[in-house]
């Protein structure tokens, strides 16, 4: 479990992110919804360490993150994948050695323990045959799919993913929805997507958060999004563009 | 951004550098690579460059000392003094600095690029989220493969600077090879050596590390990444210069 608390973060004076609290549970797709510019990015950015909030904390099951020290952090960090939304797979290494690398960095298995782990890893993201490749000569969705497999090759307990649909046609789109949800739900791990995608909301979504301007403007589940109602007109906005 | 605040932003990456690898293994692997891309992709720019340095150097060190400049009476000078000069000059002055600047141009604003693509496609971000110390993980591969690979291409852009003299005195006839020879052996000073070295070892450092922190602090999309790349050689082609001059002065 992940949980926030009054999260704030400024950048030249500017406010990104106003009092963030927010709880997300393990098992189920937490999605952070909004429109670019909301701070979506930021929040998931603050959980993960690649930027520090200016006051709150963030908690990994009672493990407040940003006061943890050095060597606390890096192995808390291990259990943490994430899909960025340009996939940041490493250009110099093939498929193989992308997905292999966090077992190369922090596992004792000898090489064949690796790839038996790699291969399961990109049979379970439904990719064979592409090993060897670079990641210059495959498609969008397969970066996506190489991402997803790099992320849970460690046997992760929290997996973010920073617009997994970006970039995709609507099909492939689905696919990598259908496949985080199969991820979390089977390896019971928390998983919090930043996507701005509302077929993806409708799809998968279990806990959604809706972002504007910095604060978390809704919470809730997909069921009881305001479709339509003008109760909240800054979601509604939202939600009736996306269709 | 001011000067010091620049110097201080170099220093506080260069204290992420030096910690110990997270992976023996894989940081031989990429040592390998970088002395690779640093060291056997540069060896044929540094080839052509010494040879045709060198034999600029002797055509026009000949012509200088024998030309009538109505102040002294030509051929006043031996032509062994060629030799002196090009040999002394391409120890001191030629095979270390230019060679460097030449690295700078080709090492430097690729390390820059490299590091900034990395920036901008979250590759970086991709290493600290795994719990990575990038910044050790990325530049000291590359410093240490320099400070090994760039000395010894300067030691070869010396041998071959003296044999592009050499080769031009047989061409142009300028003068005889004895005369060239003897004139490099009158003027051989080992303390150069180690001067030339002592440069080697500063330069190969400047120009992989300043051009893996002008990469590193990379914001923005791909026109950044460029101008990354003519920043870092700007910069390391100002600071070789000045570092040149510090050295001299101090050693010599």
């Amino acid at each position: 479990m992940i949980r926030l608390e009054d999260i704030n973060k400024n950048f030249n004076e500017k406010s990104v992110l106003k009092g963030i609290s927010a709880e997300f549970l393990p098992g189920v797709i937490n999605l952070i919804i909004g429109a670019s510019g909301g701070g979506k990015s930021v929040l998931v950015k603050s959980m993960v360490g690649l930027e520090v909030p200016d006051s709150g904390k963030v908690f990994f099951n009672d493990l407040d993150f940003h006061n943890l020290d050095y060597s606390k952090k890096q192995s808390l960090r291990k259990e943490i994948g994430m899909l960025f939304q340009g996939t940041a797979l490493f250009d110099s290494l093939t498929v193989e050695e992308n997905v292999e690398f966090p077992l190369l960095m922090f596992s004792n298995y000898t090489k064949e323990e690796r790839l038996d782990k790699v291969n399961s890893c990109l049979a379970k993201v439904n990719l064979v045959n592409v090993n060897k490749k670079f990641h210059s000569e495959i498609s969008g969705g397969m970066k996506k799919r190489v991402g997803i497999a790099r992320a849970i090759v460690m046997d992760i307990n929290y997996l973010f993913c920073d617009e997994p649909n970006s970039g995709l046609d609507p099909l492939t789109a689905r696919i990598i929805d259908e496949l985080l949800k199969e991820i979390t739900q089977e390896s019971h791990i928390t998983t919090i997507i930043n996507s701005h995608d509302m077929k993806t909301v409708k799809d998968i979504g279990e806990h959604i958060f809706f972002m504007y301007q910095g604060q978390k403007w809704w919470e809730g589940s997909r069921e009881n999004l305001p479709m339509g109602q003008e109760s909240n007109p800054e979601l509604n906005a939202f939600v009736k563009a996306s269709f | 951004m001011s000067f010091f605040t620049e110097i201080g932003r170099y220093i506080i990456f260069m204290s992420f550098v030096f910690k110990r690898p997270d992976r023996r293994k894989v940081f031989y692997k990429m040592l390998m690579r970088e002395m690779n891309l640093i060291g056997i992709d540069s060896l044929l720019v540094v080839v052509l460059i010494a040879i045709i340095t060198g034999a600029v150097t002797t055509v026009q060190t000949a012509s200088q000392l024998t030309a009538d400049t109505g102040f002294l009476p030509p051929n006043l000078f031996p032509l062994e003094l060629v030799g002196s000069v090009v040999g002394s000059s391409s120890i001191l002055e030629l095979a270390p600095t230019i060679t460097c600047l030449i690295l700078a141009g080709k090492v430097g604003a690729s390390i820059a690029s490299e590091v900034g693509n990395m920036r901008i496609t979250e590759q970086i971000d991709a290493y600290e989220v795994l719990g990575i110390n990038s910044v050790g993980f990325i530049t000291l591969p590359k410093i240490l493969a320099g400070i090994i690979v760039i000395p010894c291409l300067i030691i070869i852009s010396n041998f071959l600077l003296i044999f592009g003299g050499l080769l031009a005195a047989k061409l142009t006839g300028v003068m005889t090879l004895e005369q060239y020879i003897n004139g490099l052996r009158s003027s051989f000073v080992s303390h150069y050596v180690e001067v030339m070295l002592i440069k080697a070892f500063v330069f190969a450092f400047i120009i992989t590390s300043l051009s893996a922190f002008q990469g590193y602090y990379t914001k923005g999309g791909a026109l950044e990444v460029g101008e990354a790349g003519t920043k870092a050689v700007t910069r390391i082609c100002v600071t070789i210069l000045a570092f040149d001059l510090i050295i001299a002065k101090l050693f010599l």
